[in-house]
């Protein structure tokens, strides 16, 4: 971020360096993954309750079949993805200094990368052992 | 990170309590925020105590009763007593609003009252606005076209004068802005909701050409997109006006124009 002068004129603080002309593809991004959450986190809570009173390998089974594999890895998918943009509007609110909220940023898109790349593992596990 | 603590030169202490008017039957206890950049002290806050009887019904009037009949260095802005010019705007217990339009009756005692919040005091009750207008200023408040001016006025149908109401009666009080947290933590680059409900006054002004630059001007993380509809806006504009939906309107006018 550039060092804001402190002989700068109200009307050119507030320009600061223009427009970013960015921002809509991300509100987007927000609004649709979550509406897809609402019968995908629907889906998962009935595959969930689907799993009482099943053995450890009949649950297996299940959760590995075609159907209920595809509903799980679209709701860790998308709810991951949600989860990280999310966590991109909280830390460009509140941490400010330059280098801590790059930082951040990047841990934060790590997270969820690892994250997501294991629970895309566990459940494809699942599927082809 | 954001500021969760005051700086220790902000840090509010307790301040003078001035005297109860003598005979006064039915008496009102303000608690009044004062800092004076000239005397080096911190913040603090003095007690006064109003004759209701030699003092109108609205917090202005108790605070002029003060100001003419106990303390005159008490600081603060008004003008013209009703909830048009949008100076007297403060924190009033607990929240944003025209001092000239509060009753004291509908504030329970004592009465509370700062400066708005999370802005630069001037002194006193008076904040500093300086960036507030600067970002009204940026949203270029003027009807902005490239067809020659017609020879009378610019046409407008009934229907589309229609859609200004509810952006045009805006008084810039900062009510609004001063009460959004997104707007504490962000106000240098987060337009706020009173410019964003400007913005929407012209973007939404059929008379108006410049609508893509406007919004060009507008799409931005910072600038438009800090706004995560918490709402205390609309609940703190002593004009009845909804910020908020503006806000949203803008943001469906910036999809519209990608989806």
């Amino acid at each position: 971020m550039a060092q804001k002068s402190t002989l700068l004129t109200p009307r050119a603080r507030v320009s600061f360096l223009g427009s970013a002309k960015s921002g809509t593809h991300h509100a987007w991004l927000m609004r649709l993954t979550s509406f897809a959450l609402l019968p995908l986190t629907i889906a998962f809570i009935l595959i969930v309750l689907s799993l009482a009173g099943r053995d450890f390998q009949s649950a297996r089974i299940l959760l590995g079949s075609p159907c209920p594999a595809i509903l799980l890895l679209l709701f860790v998918g998308v709810g991951i993805y949600h989860m990280t943009l999310g966590m991109q509007v909280i830390i460009e609110d509140y941490i400010h200094g330059t280098h801590a909220k790059h930082l951040a940023l990047m841990a934060n898109t790590c997270f969820g990368l690892v994250l997501g790349a294991a629970s895309v593992y566990a459940v494809l596990r699942l599927s082809f052992t | 990170m954001v500021e969760l603590a005051l700086p220790k030169n902000s840090v509010v202490g307790r301040g003078k309590s001035w005297p109860k008017p003598a005979n006064a039957k039915k008496v009102t206890e303000f608690q009044i925020y004062r800092w004076n950049p000239d005397d080096g002290r911190n913040p603090s806050i003095d007690t006064y105590y109003v004759d209701r009887e030699d003092c109108g019904p609205m917090i202005l009037d108790a605070l002029l009763y003060i100001k003419n009949q106990v303390d005159p260095t008490l600081t603060l802005r008004r003008s013209c007593r009703e909830g048009i010019c949008g100076s007297c705007a403060m924190n009033i217990d607990g929240e944003n609003t025209l001092a000239c339009t509060r009753a004291i009756d509908d504030v329970k005692a004592p009465v509370k009252i700062y400066p708005l919040p999370h802005m630069p005091v001037v002194k006193d009750l008076v904040p500093d606005l300086t960036n507030f207008y600067a970002q009204h200023a940026a949203i270029e408040p003027w009807l902005k076209t490239s067809t020659p001016a017609p020879e009378k006025e610019w046409l407008q149908s009934p229907e589309d004068r229609s859609k200004l109401d509810g952006l045009y009666e805006c008084i810039l009080c900062a009510c609004c802005s001063t009460s959004c947290p997104s707007y504490w933590w962000n106000g240098d680059r987060y337009l706020g909701p009173s410019a964003l409900l400007q913005a929407y006054r012209w973007l939404i002004d059929s008379r108006d050409e410049s609508t893509g630059e406007r919004l060009d001007n507008l799409e931005d993380p910072f600038r438009l997109y800090r706004c995560h509809t918490i709402m205390n806006c609309a609940r703190a504009c002593p004009k009845s006006l909804n910020p908020a939906k503006a806000i949203a309107e803008i943001k469906n006018m910036m999809i519209e124009r990608q989806v």
